[in-house]
């Protein structure tokens, strides 16, 4: 009766198996590797790329360890870090800026377990060093300048359309078009309804106030703001892009958050301050009304400017009177380089996309003489970068912006440009640096104590229960093996409170053995024979697992679904211990007691220490 | 060898008023300190900049202390970190300045004295961040007491989910409530503690639960009363308490010595929790299910139950 067929012992060693396959990986290590990666949208990296950077390395007298492509990506791994740099600049060198070349970290997994799908846990920013950040997108401003872009549009529509209009300006939550009489508001609003056909547009004819009210709706606005997050998550993947990360996370998390993982980073302050920034490049004309200029200086600024320092050449600030309305923003940028100008002067060029060609076309047609205003915007303040006179139309999109700048301020504009604009400015609400020798201490802390609690458990175990405490022992080491397996296998990035989870899921799992054991001695007491007291001690210890291992999931479940960070990371380790530590309570412990005792014919005691039996109690 | 040679069933349930009412005056001790002390929030729920920093040698913190307080950001805390050359640095959030720029300064001050400091960990939480976790984290708790009572009477019976509850709770209230005594902070490592005790601890009750349902079916037992079938349960499963507790006392224990500053928090929530755990699931959730009149007849036959008053 104590016996499990066969395939029983085969299904339950398959299992231990598979969890020691899977678990594997971890124990390799890491050697240093170089990834290669797009810079940009246009580019792709496909398998043809394995082949040229091995061959640009083998030219530079390198081999790599191994090659491999996946998402995207190509990875060439070396035997040590000199070799890894040496192959860096090489591939730098010959691919140039289109590319991405980062350092990395490869694990050292044998092909023949990569092949089987086995791959090592993923450590968390705790346990490798990097920096976190948590963004959050600033929604008012995402919709403020959504809604100057339309105000923009609808000035150049009604331009193109001829129809007579007042003033475009946006009030709050709307943009409102001033018009003269009833027939232009009809004209206007037909026009305005073609070109934004998802917007509300309210006609107003009231006897002296002809106006027109554009509004987004419910969903619209629901869009809009989604819009913005995800916007801002691709300059974000630019941004992180040109600083070289290997493996970055970026992810939206809640309605208007974004964070932002860079594992293995070593200069945070840099990362900080191209991420933080939030620079676009808006086109605007100048007021050259000296009036109007002397007046705004004495803080009496005319409605529709805005009052902005022109950075001078000598470094002091110039004020400048610029119009409100944007002609045209960083958005219609293609790409942007930095250079020289014929003056040989530190420059960015700038390339524009047909929408932007045209409408730098048209302004710069119908402005000539006037002079406009080059605007770097970095966290809502604007700054002009210099304000050339027009001096006749310019076609093609080729733009170029030089002044005051020098060689590394040209450069980091360019960076920023290129990188996208983000649809809205952005704060950081949380930042976590960890250093990469706390990360490797937090390791080995962390794997010190569970190894130390689990040898100080498995020897107790061993005086007090003898060969069911080795039983016991032994299941607690299979629930050691599976945990990590299935960690591996579904990708769980290891983090410091996950580690603690791994050892207080091994402390509590004990229980399940512990009243195993305690209710086979309790059987024995009751004076049955050593083969009844095992069935009916599994039996009845049973139940009392199933309950408990069902109240702590619910806990287990509950910090998964409500935690934020550190404490999901534990939750998602204690909630597969439990289900893991059922499995080896029940199967694995029972298979070992069933192949030592079941076999036996005449069974007359069971290791299991003394069993006490208070006098008199015998039946 | 065996720990527990009891001749005879404990008497629990005749302690059960004193028993009872040193849980009273542990957890209105416990209460009172957190209303009058509070919990000493960790940078996580308050906001505000922690930075962690090494030395190469020894250090004075008073000197440190001296350099933070001098460049004027408020209340700052300098505190050691477990040795000599561990400190840690937490800032109030300011305004006009961000984490990065904060950070840098800090570093840039103190390394014109000891040019041997190096920047370990910096770790800073906007305001609005912790609010929200104070929300998630209630909402965690009233979660997980929902769920376990609608399990636990649907295993065993409506008593058994009050009682199970109230003795849990009262584990969460102390281990808090020694956390304002001491003003240890709380994080939200800590918070996870507190909730996997929360777990851990029912567990405990339900072990003890299951043996009074079992006594209660049992044909030899048919005779005893009531305080005699929990006392019975109890005695039972004591040793298996004892065994249990001891040795994820012993993990935890390994965790709190072995674990360094990042656990540390983490493992005094779970010593203090593992240890009451075991008093209350045994002297409080069974008298209290004593006290809600739980008969042999809510066991045997599960009929609807009438909301008699409790006695």
């Amino acid at each position: 009766m104590n016996r499990y067929p066969l395939w029983m012992y085969f299904s339950i060693l398959a299992l231990l198996v598979a969890a020691a396959l899977y678990t594997l990986p971890n124990f390799f290590g890491e050697s240093p590797a170089v990834q290669v990666s797009s810079a940009r949208a246009t580019v792709k990296v496909d398998a043809a790329m394995q082949t040229r950077a091995e061959a640009l390395v083998k030219a530079a007298g390198l081999t790599p360890d191994a090659t491999l492509f996946e998402q995207g990506s190509v990875k060439l791994r070396f035997k040590d870090t000199e070799a890894q740099l040496k192959a860096k600049d090489a591939l730098q060198a010959a691919l140039g800026d289109d590319y991405v070349v980062a350092l990395n970290l490869l694990p050292q997994t044998p092909t023949w377990l990569t092949r089987i799908g086995a791959k090592p846990m993923s450590l968390g920013l705790d346990l490798r060093g990097g920096v976190h950040f948590l963004l959050e997108v600033d929604m008012r401003a995402a919709v403020d300048k959504a809604l100057e872009k339309t105000a923009g549009d609808i000035r150049r529509e009604l331009k193109d359309k001829k129809v007579r209009y007042g003033r475009v300006v946006r009030e709050r939550d709307t943009v409102e078009v001033q018009l003269r009489d009833a027939a232009t508001v009809d004209a206007a609003g037909s026009a305005i309804r073609k070109l934004l056909p998802t917007l509300q547009v309210q006609d107003v004819k009231d006897a002296n106030n002809f106006k027109i009210v554009v509004s987004y709706n419910d969903a619209g606005l629901l869009q809009l703001k989604d819009q913005a997050v995800k916007q801002n998550i691709t300059t974000l993947h630019n941004r992180v892009n040109e600083l070289g990360v290997a493996e970055p996370i970026i992810q939206q998390q809640g309605q208007g958050r974004i964070v932002v993982e860079l594992p293995g980073i070593q200069d945070t302050a840099k990362a900080k301050d191209i991420l933080g920034r939030t620079a676009t490049l808006e086109v605007r004309l100048v007021e050259d009304d000296q009036a109007k200029l002397s007046e705004a200086l004495n803080g009496n600024v005319p409605a529709g400017f805005e009052l902005l320092n022109e950075r001078g050449r000598d470094g002091e600030p110039r004020p400048i009177l610029v119009k409100k309305e944007v002609e045209l923003t960083g958005e219609n940028i293609n790409d942007a380089q930095a250079g020289f100008d014929d003056k040989n002067e530190a420059a960015v060029h700038i390339n524009l996309d047909s929408t932007g060609a045209a409408i730098f076309r048209d302004l710069t047609h119908d402005n000539i003489g006037k002079r406009m205003a080059m605007i770097l915007v970095e966290k809502g303040k604007g700054e002009v970068v210099t304000a050339p006179v027009i001096r006749g139309e310019i076609g093609g999109g080729r733009v170029q912006i030089s002044g005051a700048m020098g060689v590394a301020e040209a450069n980091d504009t360019a960076l920023l440009l290129r990188a996208g604009s983000l649809a809205a400015p952005m704060n950081i609400v949380e930042e976590r640096t960890i250093g990469p020798s706390l990360g490797k201490e937090n390791i080995e802390k962390g794997f010190h104590s569970t190894l130390y609690g689990f040898l100080a458990i498995a020897v107790f175990m061993l005086i007090y229960y003898r060969l069911f405490g080795v039983v016991s022992a032994l299941a607690l080491g299979a629930n050691l093996l599976l945990l990590l397996a299935a960690l591996s296998i579904l990708g769980v990035t290891l983090t410091l409170p996950g580690i603690a989870a791994i050892a207080l899921t091994l402390g509590m799992a004990i229980d399940s053995n512990v009243l195993i054991n305690e209710r086979v001695r309790e059987e024995l007491r009751n004076g049955m024979s050593p083969q009844a007291a095992i069935t009916n001690g599994y039996k009845h210890a049973m139940d009392t697992i199933l309950d408990s291992n069902v109240t702590t999931l619910i806990a287990g479940l509950a910090l998964l679904i409500f935690g934020s960070g550190a404490v999901r990371g534990f939750a998602w380790v204690h909630c597969l211990g439990i289900l893991t530590s059922f499995i080896s309570a029940v199967l694995v412990s029972r298979g070992i007691i069933n192949l030592i005792y079941g076999y036996r014919r005449r069974l007359t005691a069971l290791s299991i220490g003394q069993v006490w039996v208070p006098d008199g109690h015998k039946a | 060898m065996e720990f527990f040679r009891i001749k005879r069933d404990i008497p629990f349930m005749s302690y059960g008023r004193l028993t009872t009412a040193i849980s009273l005056v542990t957890f209105v001790i416990a209460v009172f300190f957190l209303i009058f002390k509070g919990l000493n929030f960790g940078v996580e729920f308050t906001g505000g900049t922690v930075m962690e920093l090494r030395y190469a040698k020894a250090v004075e913190l008073t000197q440190i202390r001296h350099e933070v307080d001098a460049l004027k950001y408020g209340e700052a805390q300098v505190q050691a970190l477990g040795t000599t050359r561990d400190v840690m640095v937490r800032l109030p959030n300011i305004k006009t300045k961000t984490s990065a720029q904060l950070s840098n300064e800090v570093i840039d001050t103190l390394k014109k004295n000891r040019p041997d400091v190096e920047l370990r960990k910096v770790e800073f939480i906007g305001p609005s961040v912790g609010d929200e976790l104070v929300s998630h984290g209630l909402t965690a708790i009233t979660l997980v007491c929902v769920g376990i009572m609608i399990y636990l009477a649907i295993r065993f019976e409506w008593r058994f989910a009050v009682s199970a509850i109230i003795a849990n709770m009262h584990d969460v209230v102390i281990i808090l409530g020694f956390f304002a005594f001491f003003q240890w902070e709380f994080t939200l490592t800590v918070l996870a503690a507190v909730l996997a005790v929360l777990g851990y601890s029912v567990n405990e009750s339900v072990v003890v639960f299951d043996r009074i349902r079992e006594n209660f079916r049992k044909p030899q037992m048919r005779g005893k009363t009531v305080p005699e079938i929990i006392d019975n349960a109890i005695t039972a499963t004591m040793s298996r308490t004892i065994i249990t507790h001891g040795s994820t006392e012993a993990m935890v224990l390994s965790m709190l010595v072995f674990g360094g500053p990042a656990l540390h928090g983490f493992a005094t929530a779970l010593t203090i929790g593992i240890l009451f755990g075991i008093y209350s699931s045994v002297l409080v959730a069974s008298p209290l299910l004593l006290m809600f009149g739980v008969t042999r007849e809510n066991m045997i036959k599960p009929v609807a139950v009438k909301e008699e008053a409790v006695v």
